[in-house]
């Protein structure tokens, strides 16, 4: 008799891979198209590096490298300043014991998770209106240190949480103060998490259309706002040059990403 | 680092006076960008609007009255129920429940079968399944729109090989737009039903089977009851978002799949801006949210209980 | 000399409503291998991490040399931790964990270097010294915690129950050693364990602890054959509780009678009479006996068998439960179930406890 292996259902391979075709055909298929000769984006040129070298030189180029230089400025100061509130955060959550609040601080953290993002983004708007403050950049910057901080504290808070505060009480008993309790024992255990921390903001920011769009100063442009205006006005090849950069960009933060979780798991 | 109590500490003593300082950063962050202007939303959607955006401080619940009741052209007829924007919300519910649906059922065989491959491999596919979700979600919203377009990549196929005669004409439709959603949010029911399902002992399989449960049976009677909360979890964290999806719609839906995010974007860029109207829309937007989110709560800390 | 290093003086310890130790006194001589010992939740641990500093103490004092640590944190105590699962910082070689408590000390990194080897070389770990706490066994992460608490000489060793993460054979062969590095080094090792077996094995002296209470301070030979109290008796190896009437009491030697009549004297903590007491049998001290020499008469219920040892288990005429431990010799002629047996009590089997 064959044996009764109960972890095989008849099909969920196939639908496993039906799941792959679908999250990657659209990605390859524009991967593919943006390395088309051809103007128009529906028929076949040939292999072209041209769209490649309109986005570096074409007429359009110094509008989307500005908004990239924004994205990557806004990402990395936003995923930053995230990364440092959620990390002093997740000391008091995981390190202070139970203090008056804990339960409102931890819904207070999440909350932006919580907040669907298009009222976020009206609330932010209304909010930088009222006070009369309209500093471009200021404006996306505050918006995405907000919305950032749940997604840094995730992975950091999980790490907190496999490192027992035993290491820092041995620690403090072979005569480490506090502080060198926390900088040679607790922060070093906790950098893979912090690491994480950073790159989840990072990409998260860098990711934002909707909040951007609604708070952003008139003339600043993110690369997804940028990007959304063009497609607005259709889809040209040049875009999918663009889409096909920041794929490439994603992939490699996500296996740079993964790297660095693995290692941290390796060592302890 | 702050003096030491004295008599001793044990290490979590370290930080326990200073919860507050620590905590101060996120406070003030969250409290100022969010949580006061949530509330300045909340007292905007009671204002009265003013022409040409912004709001006139004075009370007003006409926001609310527009968003439910039709009073005529000229407002002055016996109010009657509008149904324009409750429409507009009932189909938002609609399409976020069916892409959820559409998660769930391609979900969850997709987590079965990575959870259930051997370790090394699991990491493996849980990657394959997850980069997707670290594109840009514009980008990714783009792709599939220029994917099925009727001129796309994805019709010419299907015409070239004879399967169709004419396009399918997906594009601007409401299944454009589940798709759209379900391409967005996989990644959320995809994880957390494949940590339930890694989790789920299968000695309770073999117990079923023992017990002459059939697969079928022993899915539907016992593996799917004991994965539920990763199933419930799953459908919480694709339908919310996609509740109040503003790219997914607008990129890929016409004017009759027009959403909530959608409606709400509107009030606040177009040139027929209402503010308080906007507002409110997003106020009740959020209220449904909260709704699932509190029942969701509850039904945990029932299951805790239990 | 024989100092004492550490004094606990009507120590109190208090969480919330819960009291975890209730005024305990005690002093740690220098040179002393002392167990704290008891079930777990007796406050054993929490004494312990009350020594260390981890744990404020609610009032009572804890002198070192005689003077009070209570204000110090863990930082400035000149006192060590082996933790239960060893607390080795996982980011950090062997080495550098050794010499991490040197150099919190302002020990030179050449100075510290040296030093951490030779605690190493104490455990016998010389060859690791680049490994991570993960690439080693764990008994060999034993020996780390060990090196790195002893490494900066403290004036008194704490062990957490080190022994409870390693297997049964590695337990036996380590303690042992435990108690050979402690005569090595000369510092005073306060131990605390759950396992009986380990405290009297290794112990200078114990303190048995339950409740939040000390029960008995004494030698391994003291606890065991002079258990204090009846906690004593019953949780320090195995032994019968059997209730008697008290005919009366002088001089640490008390007169009870025997369920059966016969009167038996016996040593006693007991100082003025009562009428009725707990009886301690210790059954190793118990053998079979004709009828007429009997001090107990019973039925053979069962016998177990244990190899060196044979066990047999009786009932007293009242129904009472009782257990013999017997030589297994070849000569051994073990009862029939359910006949009539003679006990005759040895020197030292029994002591009279209150009820």
């Amino acid at each position: 008799m064959k044996q009764l292996d109960l972890r095989r259902f008849p099909g969920f391979f196939a639908i496993t891979l039906l799941c792959v075709v679908v999250l990657y055909a659209p990605l390859l298929v524009v991967s593919v198209y943006s390395f088309n000769a051809s103007t128009s984006i529906t028929n076949w040129g040939g292999v072209s590096l041209e769209w490649y070298v309109d986005v570096f030189t074409g007429p359009e180029s110094p509008k989307f490298q500005r908004a990239a230089m924004n994205s990557l400025i806004i990402a990395v100061l936003a995923g930053l300043c995230a990364t440092l509130i959620a990390t002093s955060a997740a000391v008091a959550m995981h390190r202070a014991g139970r203090f008056k609040g804990k339960t409102a601080t931890f819904a207070l953290i999440n909350l932006p998770l919580m907040v669907p993002e298009v009222v976020t983004a009206v609330a932010s708007l209304i909010f930088f209106t009222a006070i009369g403050f309209s500093g471009g950049v200021g404006t996306i910057l505050l918006a995405h240190i907000t919305f950032c901080i749940p997604f840094a504290y995730l992975p950091i808070a999980a790490r907190m949480q496999s490192v027992p505060d035993s290491y820092e009480q041995a620690a403090m008993d072979l005569y480490a103060t506090p502080w060198e309790a926390f900088r040679l024992i607790l922060l070093p255990l906790m950098m893979p998490g912090i690491f994480s921390g950073f790159l989840l903001a990072f990409i998260i920011s860098l990711d934002d259309f909707l909040i951007t769009n609604f708070v952003k100063g008139a003339g600043v442009e993110t690369l997804p706002t940028a990007i959304f205006g063009a497609v607005k006005q259709g889809i040209k090849p040049n875009i999918m040059a663009i889409s096909t950069l920041m794929l490439g960009v994603s992939v490699v933060f996500v296996t740079l990403s993964w790297l660095i979780g693995r290692s941290g798991q390796a060592k302890t | 680092m702050a003096a030491m109590a004295p008599g001793g500490a044990s290490s979590s003593e370290i930080y326990k006076g200073n919860a507050s300082r620590l905590l101060l950063p996120t406070w003030v962050v969250i409290g100022v960008f969010l949580l006061v202007p949530v509330a300045l939303m909340a007292t905007y959607s009671f204002l009265t609007k003013e022409f040409r955006g912004g709001v006139i401080w004075e009370f007003s619940l006409a926001a609310y009255d527009q968003f439910f009741l039709d009073r005529g052209l000229f407002g002055d007829e016996p109010p009657r129920i509008e149904w324009t924007f409750i429409t507009i919300f009932w189909r938002s519910i609609w399409q976020a429940g069916l892409a959820t649906l559409l998660c769930l059922l391609i979900g969850f065989p997709t987590a079965w079968f990575i959870a259930t491959r051997e370790a090394r491999m699991r990491t493996v596919w849980l990657l394959i399944v997850t980069v997707p979700y670290w594109v840009n979600l514009l980008i990714r919203t783009v792709s599939m729109k220029f994917l099925i377009r009727d001129e796309g990549p994805l019709n010419a196929m299907l015409l070239w090989s004879g399967l169709i005669d004419q396009p399918l004409g997906l594009i601007n439709t409401n299944l454009a737009v589940q798709l759209g959603l379900f391409y967005s949010y996989l990644p959320f029911m995809v994880l957390p039903i494949y940590a339930a399902v890694e989790r789920y002992d299968f000695a309770l399989s073999e117990a079923a089977a023992d017990l002459y449960a059939g697969r079928w049976t022993t899915l539907r009677l016992v593996i799917l009851p004991v994965v539920k909360p990763g199933l419930i979890a799953g459908c919480i964290l694709v339908f919310v978002p996609s509740l109040g999806a503003f790219l997914a719609p607008d990129l890929l839906g016409g004017a009759k799949s027009f959403m909530i995010g959608s409606l709400i974007e509107e009030q606040f860029k177009g040139a027929a801006g209402n503010w308080p109207f906007g507002a409110a829309a997003a106020m009740i937007l959020m209220s449904i949210v909260m709704v699932v989110l509190l029942v969701y709560a509850r039904s945990q800390t029932r299951e805790a209980k239990a | 000399m024989t100092g004492t290093v550490i004094n606990i003086d009507r120590v109190v310890k208090r969480f919330g409503t819960f009291t975890a130790l209730h005024e305990v006194s005690l002093d740690i001589a220098e040179n002393e291998f002392f167990t704290l010992l008891g079930p777990s939740g007796c406050g054993k641990t929490t004494l312990l991490r009350c020594i260390a500093g981890f744990e404020p103490v609610s009032g009572g004092q804890i002198r070192l040399h005689g003077e009070d640590i209570a204000p110090l944190p863990p930082f400035k105590r000149p006192v060590n931790t082996v933790f239960q699962h060893y607390a080795l910082f996982p980011h950090m070689t062997v080495l550098e964990n050794v010499m991490f408590g040197l150099q919190r000390l302002g020990w030179s990194v050449v100075d510290a270097e040296g030093r951490a080897k030779q605690a190493l070389e104490l455990v016998h770990l010389s060859q690791f010294l680049k490994r991570r706490p993960g690439q080693l066994s764990g008994g060999q992460q034993q020996r780390v915690a060990l090196a790195r608490a002893l490494a900066p000489e403290p004036k008194v060793l704490l062990l957490d129950e080190p022994l409870s993460a390693l297997d049964l054979k590695l337990r036996q062969a380590v303690r042992m050693e435990l108690k050979q590095i402690q005569r090595e080094t000369g510092i005073a090792f306060v131990f605390v364990t759950h396992d009986q077996e380990e405290a009297l094995t290794m112990s200078d002296r114990i303190a048995v602890m339950s409740d939040g209470h000390v029960q008995q301070i004494g030698a391994p030979r003291e606890i065991y054959e002079a258990p204090a109290n009846r906690f004593v008796a019953d949780f320090i190896g195995e032994t019968n509780l059997i209730e008697v009437p008290v005919l009366g009491i002088s001089d640490g030697m008390a007169e009870v009678s025997l369920p059966g009549g016969r009167a038996l004297r016996c040593p006693t903590p007991l100082s003025r009479a009562v009428g009725q007491g707990v009886l301690s049998l210790r059954p190793e001290r118990i053998d079979l006996c004709p009828a007429s020499e009997a001090d107990l008469t019973v039925i053979a219920t069962d016998q177990v068998y244990l190899g060196t040892d044979i066990q047999l288990k009786a009932q007293l005429a009242g129904g009472q439960e009782m257990t013999v431990r017997l030589q297994n010799a070849e000569a051994t002629r073990l009862p029939e179930r359910g006949t009539e047996v003679g006990l005759k009590l040895e020197a030292g089997a029994a002591r009279l406890l209150s009820a």
